[in-house]
């Protein structure tokens, strides 16, 4: 039985771990998938509320805290209501019924013959006289969860599918309400030299020059080629690590080449190779291939990374904005040399970070700090340039895909060739700190891997078309060393390798002469994915779409994220001149059962935003010795006036399995913006971003 | 020198060098933490106050330009308990994800009602051009600051 539990009970069994009857009749639910932005929490609330009959208003809700929350790993790849969301289903259905069984003992009755009103059980239309908080002392919240409770039916739900506002956007709309707003006693400002690559060597630091012209009090503390400034007064600290790589020389630098900044660079690096699908041969006749790319990409928070850490009487106290605090207090114990035991990390809200950002590393940067200077609360925040040249990006892709057709045009062979550096390096998967890197014992040179294919893949991730194509395989070349820190960001390969595929189907589908949408009707039995496409088409007035060239063009794409997850279909209407310009987008999304349609929604439109923001504008640029793009002026990313009007319709589905829909819309928005930019143009482009330049040159061909 | 300045209302006198950032004053000696640092470059929008009733970026703002002067920041307009009108259509659009931008935006949006009650969705759209938001909730906002408009008009609230 324990094998179908989902992941997150199966390593959490003790019921009280996730939910407590608290003294003051509140309902306490612990959780370990953490707020980032995306409302998890708030429907998290929504689930136990309904499962345990009583008032969302009386459940509060602790996320993410190593001390007293589940560990449930990291809060990625859509998976806060899909696996968390399932398990606290589970558990709330398991209490309620446990607790039903016992006062049915108790009252020799049937557990059938009680109801629960707000925490309080009824027998038929009286009172029992009991509730859950009486029983909060038995064994019924100490017990071993079994996972065997069912769950009410989806007609039973009160707060399941309703669109209830977020817990935590009060705060965010009125004063303090993010971990850069803490403040502890004893606290220190501190900020941070970093080393420009992993290996270089700090030769010298100018500390006269540096506190020259400065007039306020400041202690630089250095651990390797760690270097912090670290004072109570931040407008010091900030202004000295400001200055402070003017005053530095740095040993064993390994210069970029503007060259590496591509997605073209990859072909040919030295790369661990792998096929997976059919081993058989390709076939050669009647081919068609055509290759696609996209950048490197920063996720850009739109806040700097900040952690606070203490250290007292030996215990190590760490508060981040990390998306996992059990990995991250295992990698800040490896660091330091701690047991686990010593250590406590807290999630506290921070901006949004849309996968592996500086987040970790911060906190790593606040630790070591704390443990040179303990019984201070030492409060570290990254400075712009900092994370936009130290966070892990988004690894660029290559994609090159191949299609055997047959007499009318329908591929029956299907080969997607993808090099790409690793999607992930957080250090549960062998990437190292950031400030590891740079202290007298270096971690040894990180090991890249992907994510395997069971979790949803990395590079791969939604590599293999869903499309009814008899001879399907994948060729990844994982290479090896990128020139920067590559790690998650969201949807990993699925933008890129989405793209690729409902781009080219379109390059198939006008070279076979049939209407893009016709086509993909023609090859797709997934019944669900047939509905999103139709509606789509209908919703956008397909029918009266034109022919090409015209500067005004219509396209859409389809996937469903990681070949397993949500299903999305978006469509762009876009004008072309020397930019593309976004008049509409419609988005058609099925998730199955939806927790709380309006979180839903906004993560579907959000990143319909970002995707599109990525494909139009974003690259990040590297040279000498790092990354270049350190600003919102060579980083920039889409504006209030640039974004269009968004139509978006949920499919209700309620009968059906809740499937993650975070990263649904990703992959999709950027087909539909380069297949409706082909459409305008007369013309294709291939490799992101879409610049001025790429227009011109692809009218020119 | 004790620099002066009308802080939501209220006089204050602060003891910081003049070149010190407005935004760092606010945070760390007034304790108002709902003007944020973005990148201390005018570039995101996320530090944005109210100077005698113009937006400004209080990340590069050196606090003794802003003496004798009034401040307005996100807590000088309503609490969680008391919106301002602004803040209580960004809640009932749900307009934001993570946050972190809102109050700067909902700030410059003050400064447009304030000379544009009636502004269409383009000119709203051009105000708030300055400010970023990375997770992509700008239809939402749009929305929430012309139902903000609608209800101030309608003379509901400040």
């Amino acid at each position: 039985m324990s094998d179908t539990l989902p992941l997150s009970i199966q390593n959490n069994r003790r019921m009280e771990k996730w939910i407590r009857f608290e003294p003051d009749r509140t309902v306490r639910l612990a959780v370990g998938k953490v707020e980032l932005g995306q409302g998890n929490v708030t429907a998290l609330a929504q689930i136990a509320a309904d499962e345990l009959d009583v008032d969302l208003t009386r459940i509060s809700v602790l996320s993410g805290d190593t001390e007293a929350a589940p560990d449930e790993g990291q809060t990625t790849s859509s998976q806060s209501i899909e696996v968390s969301g399932r398990s606290v289903r589970l558990v709330s259905a398991e209490l309620r019924a446990r607790v039903l069984d016992r006062l049915a003992r108790r009252l020799n009755c049937s557990p059938t013959e009680l109801s629960i009103d707000d925490g309080v059980f009824r027998r038929g239309d009286a009172s029992t006289g009991h509730d859950y908080w009486n029983f909060a002392a038995s064994e019924d919240f100490t017990d071993e969860i079994a996972g065997t409770a069912t769950p009410k039916s989806h007609e039973a739900y009160r707060y399941v599918g309703k669109p209830l506002p977020r817990r935590d956007l009060p705060a965010k709309v009125t004063g303090a309400a993010f971990i850069h707003d803490m403040v502890r006693p004893d606290m220190l400002h501190a900020r941070m030299l970093r080393q420009p690559c992993r290996g270089a060597r700090l030769a010298a630091l100018d500390e006269a020059a540096l506190r020259r012209g400065e007039r306020g009090e400041f202690r630089i503390v250095r651990v390797g080629d760690l270097v912090a400034f670290v004072g109570s007064d931040e407008t010091v600290v900030q202004r000295a690590a400001s200055v402070a790589p003017l005053h530095a020389k740095w040993d064993n630098v390994a210069p970029i080449t503007t060259e590496q900044q591509e997605a073209a660079w990859l072909v040919g690096q030295p790369s661990h190779d792998r096929v997976l699908g059919t081993e058989a041969p390709p076939a050669t006749a009647n081919v068609m291939s055509a290759s696609y790319s996209r950048p490197y990409i920063a996720h850009a928070s739109i806040a700097p990374s900040c952690a606070l850490a203490e250290y007292r009487n030996g215990h190590l106290s760490v508060w981040s904005h990390t998306q996992g605090v059990y990995p991250l207090r295992a990698a800040l114990a490896n660091v330091l040399g701690l047991s686990q035991e010593a250590i406590t990390v807290r999630h506290a809200h921070g901006a949004g970070c849309y996968g592996h950002n500086g987040a970790d590393d911060v906190a790593v940067d606040a630790a070591v700090i704390a443990s040179q200077i303990p019984d201070h609360c030492i409060r570290v925040q990254w400075r712009r340039e900092e994370e936009f040249g130290f966070e892990p990006v988004g690894p660029a892709m290559h994609v090159s895909l191949r299609a055997a057709l047959d007499d009318a045009g329908k591929p029956q062979e299907w080969t997607a060739e993808i090099w790409s550096a690793t999607h992930v390096q957080r250090p549960s998967s062998g990437g190292n700190m950031l400030t590891h890197e740079a202290l007298p014992t270096p971690p040894p040179d990180p090991r890249p891997t992907d994510p395997p294919e069971a979790n949803g893949g990395g590079g791969t991730r939604n590599a293999f078309v869903l499309y009814d194509v008899p001879v399907k395989r994948v060729l990844h070349h994982l290479v090896l060393r990128a020139p920067v820190r590559t790690s998650a960001l969201r949807g990993l390969g699925a933008l890129p390798n989405v793209f690729a595929i409902e781009c080219f189907v379109d390059e198939l589908a006008e070279r076979a002469g049939i209407d893009p949408v016709q086509y993909r009707l023609s090859m797709l039995s997934d019944i669900r994915a047939r509905r999103l496409i139709e509606n789509l088409a209908q919703r956008c007035d397909w029918g009266s779409r034109g022919g090409a060239g015209t500067g005004r063009g219509l396209g859409l794409g389809w996937a469903r994220y990681k070949n397993r997850a949500a299903y999305a279909a978006v469509a762009a209407e876009v004008e072309v001149d020397q930019e593309v310009k976004l008049r509409r987008i419609w988005c058609a999304a099925d998730a199955g059962l939806v927790i709380n349609p309006d979180g839903a929604r906004n993560q579907l439109e959000g990143g319909i935003v970002q995707a599109a923001s990525m494909v139009l504008k974003e690259q990040v640029r590297m040279e000498g010795d790092g990354i270049t793009s350190v600003d919102w002026d060579s980083y920039p990313i889409l504006r209030f006036s640039e974004v269009p009007e968004i139509d978006t319709e949920i499919i209700h589905a309620p009968d059906l399995p809740t499937l993650g829909m975070g990263e649904c819309t990703f992959g999709p928005t950027a087909a539909a913006i380069g297949n409706a930019v082909a459409h305008a143009l007369g013309a294709r482009i291939r490799d992101m971003p879409f610049t001025r330049e790429r227009i011109e040159a692809a009218l020119l061909r | 020198m004790a620099i002066e300045l009308i802080v939501n209302g209220r006089a204050v006198q602060i003891s910081v060098p003049g070149t010190a950032p407005l935004l760092d004053v606010l945070r760390n000696q007034l304790d108002l933490k709902g003007a944020r640092y973005g990148c201390g470059l005018e570039q995101c929008g996320s530090c944005m106050v109210l100077l005698d009733g113009e937006p400004i970026y209080a990340c590069s703002r050196e606090v003794g330009t802003a003496a004798g002067g009034r401040i307005t920041t996100i807590e000088g307009l309503g609490t969680a308990e008391r919106p301002h009108p602004l803040q209580q259509a960004f809640l009932d659009e749900q307009a934001g994800q993570c946050g972190y931008c809102l109050s700067g935006i909902i700030m410059r949006a003050k400064a447009l009602l304030d000379h544009n009650p009636s502004p269409t969705r383009d000119d709203i759209a051009g105000a708030l051009d300055k400010n970023l938001c990375r997770c992509g909730a700008h239809p939402r906002i749009l929305r929430a600051v012309e139902k903000a408009a609608a209800m101030l008009r309608e003379g509901k609230g400040a």
